[in-house]
């Protein structure tokens, strides 16, 4: 395919003028490993492609959409009933967005059990980290912005744990709601925030992340003297054919299990028996449960987002303490803890789900 | 500053450079956070609110109304008691509802539930919900701050 191409007028043209064939050269230095892992390599293309259909859909979804407590259940409403295939558009950003957050966890572990995170890697890893918190910040932002029950209530818990932190708490509370209470207002804000700063930060982290890994190829480590195969184009052929898997999942899941609206948001309504989040923030949901309203005088979600963060920062620094740790012991500590983290994570998933 | 004998002409100029640098970012991020905390609602807080004809509320049901800014739930109980309390779970701000089969408020975010005078009995609320009064004025229902 390539070489057809490399032999055209307009390649030399471009390569004439931009170095295309060094571009080339350069791309086909980058070898994928082959084991029995290398599935896991599949996982943050998987992460982009879903990344891309939440903008094509996004964008479609905007063109229809009206901000506003009197017009953001209204629209949508009208979007999954009456415009055509609106339901489908709808369905699939939803499903892609929960599809996406489960791709991120997954490419993450995966990364993390590989210590892929080691040196050189520590900033690739720093920038996937922001990426996943900007992916939840989407999650979180966009699930208001249908302006139903659900996401009315889930709006209030998330937003209000922000009012517990000391000193600043009740300051950045209004900052994020517009105000004391979820309103328009805080609608507006989550909107501002879903389609325009979280998409702006996410381009500029995820350039970085792609850089990073295309300048520094894909980690070997531990699998000195194994196979391999060319990134480009060998890898990324594989990679597509899987999109298409991907995007036939998604039309599947979109088709037959059509995303539901629920019922407007009524701030006047008490919160409906059985609500609960969405399933990526159960086991913090869950975890938030278990502890009483107060601990030694320490109000107990103070202490629960006090100790949810202190263990997300220390999952953020992983490749710096890690290095700290005598070799002999390094693998099975980083094994061990993230064995704890992914048990507790499924254990708290089911128990919030089914308490 | 303290007074540095060492500090060379160019640490003077760097110093005087970089306080340039916070000065002209703290200029530009002042007005924005400014921006970005809304105004003071400045809306009159209401004493009394009506809360309709005892008619309309027959022994065991309840309703949550907006009294100021904050919406409270008035109950008649079974036992033919008139309460109103705030509806604004003290646990994580969800809004509470009356159950006459648990004879008790529940909130059903985090199964957190008080008993009819507001106190938290279990699950996560740290505080008792807030009392109002009720008045019943010939067959008019009003509330009223405690």
């Amino acid at each position: 395919m390539s070489s057809g191409f490399q032999g055209s007028r307009l390649f030399r043209w471009l390569d004439e003028r931009f170095g295309a064939g060094r571009l080339i050269e350069w791309a086909g230095h980058k070898t994928v490993p082959v084991h029995r892992g290398t599935v896991f390599y599949y996982m943050g293309g998987v992460c982009l492609f879903l990344f891309i259909v939440q903008v094509l859909s996004g964008i479609l979804l905007l063109m229809y959409y009206r901000v506003g407590p009197d017009s953001s259940f209204e629209s949508v409403h009208y979007i999954t009933t009456k415009v055509d295939f609106g339901w489908l558009i709808r369905s699939v950003h939803s499903w892609a967005a929960n599809l996406l957050v489960f791709f991120i966890f997954i490419h993450m572990f995966s990364v993390y059990f590989m210590k892929s995170f080691r040196k050189p890697r520590e900033l690739t890893w720093v920038s996937g980290f922001v990426l996943l918190c900007l992916a939840m910040a989407f999650g979180f932002s966009g699930y208001l912005l249908p302006w139903n029950e659900l996401a009315f209530f889930a709006t209030k818990v998330g937003t209000d744990i922000i009012g517990e932190l000391p000193l600043l708490g009740e300051w950045m509370l209004k900052i994020v709601r517009g105000g004391e209470d979820v309103t328009g207002a805080t609608l507006s804000r989550f909107f501002g925030l879903h389609v325009a700063i979280l998409p702006g930060f996410t381009v500029v982290f995820l350039g970085i992340h792609l850089l990073f890994v295309q300048v520094q190829g894909m980690s070997h480590e531990g699998e000195a003297g194994s196979k391999a195969m060319p990134f480009f184009p060998n890898f990324l052929l594989r990679d597509l054919a899987l999109w298409l898997v991907i995007l036939n999942v998604l039309a599947i899941l979109a088709v037959f299990f059509p995303w539901e609206l629920g019922k407007k948001a009524d701030a006047l309504a008490s919160a409906p028996e059985g609500i609960k989040p969405e399933w990526y923030f159960l086991f913090t949901y869950q975890t938030l449960k278990l502890i009483p309203g107060k601990v030694m005088a320490v109000p107990g979600e103070l202490l629960g987002i006090v100790l949810f963060n202190l263990a997300g920062l220390l999952w953020f620094l992983v490749p710096f303490w890690d290095a700290g740790i005598p070799e002999g012991k390094r693998d099975r500590a980083i094994n061990y803890l993230g064995l704890f983290v992914v048990m507790f994570i499924i254990a708290m998933t089911i128990w919030g789900k089914f308490s | 500053m303290p007074f540095d004998p060492k500090l060379t002409r160019r640490g003077f100029v760097n110093v005087l450079l970089g306080g340039g640098v916070a000065g002209w970012l703290a200029s530009l991020l002042y007005p924005v956070v400014k921006y970005l905390i809304p105004p003071e609602d400045v809306a009159a807080e209401p004493d009394v609110l009506k809360i309709g004809a005892k008619g309309e509320f027959p022994a065991g049901s309840s309703k949550i109304v907006k009294f100021g800014k904050r919406p409270i739930i008035f109950i008649h109980t079974p036992s033919g008691e008139f309460l109103a309390l705030a509806a604004t779970c003290t646990h994580l701000d969800c809004i509470v509802q009356y159950r006459k089969d648990m004879g008790a408020i529940w909130c059903a975010c985090h199964n957190g539930k008080y008993d009819l005078n507001g106190r938290n009995i279990s699950g996560p609320p740290p505080k008792p919900l807030e009392q109002y009064q009720v008045k019943v004025i010939q067959d008019d229902i009003f509330v009223t701050r405690a």
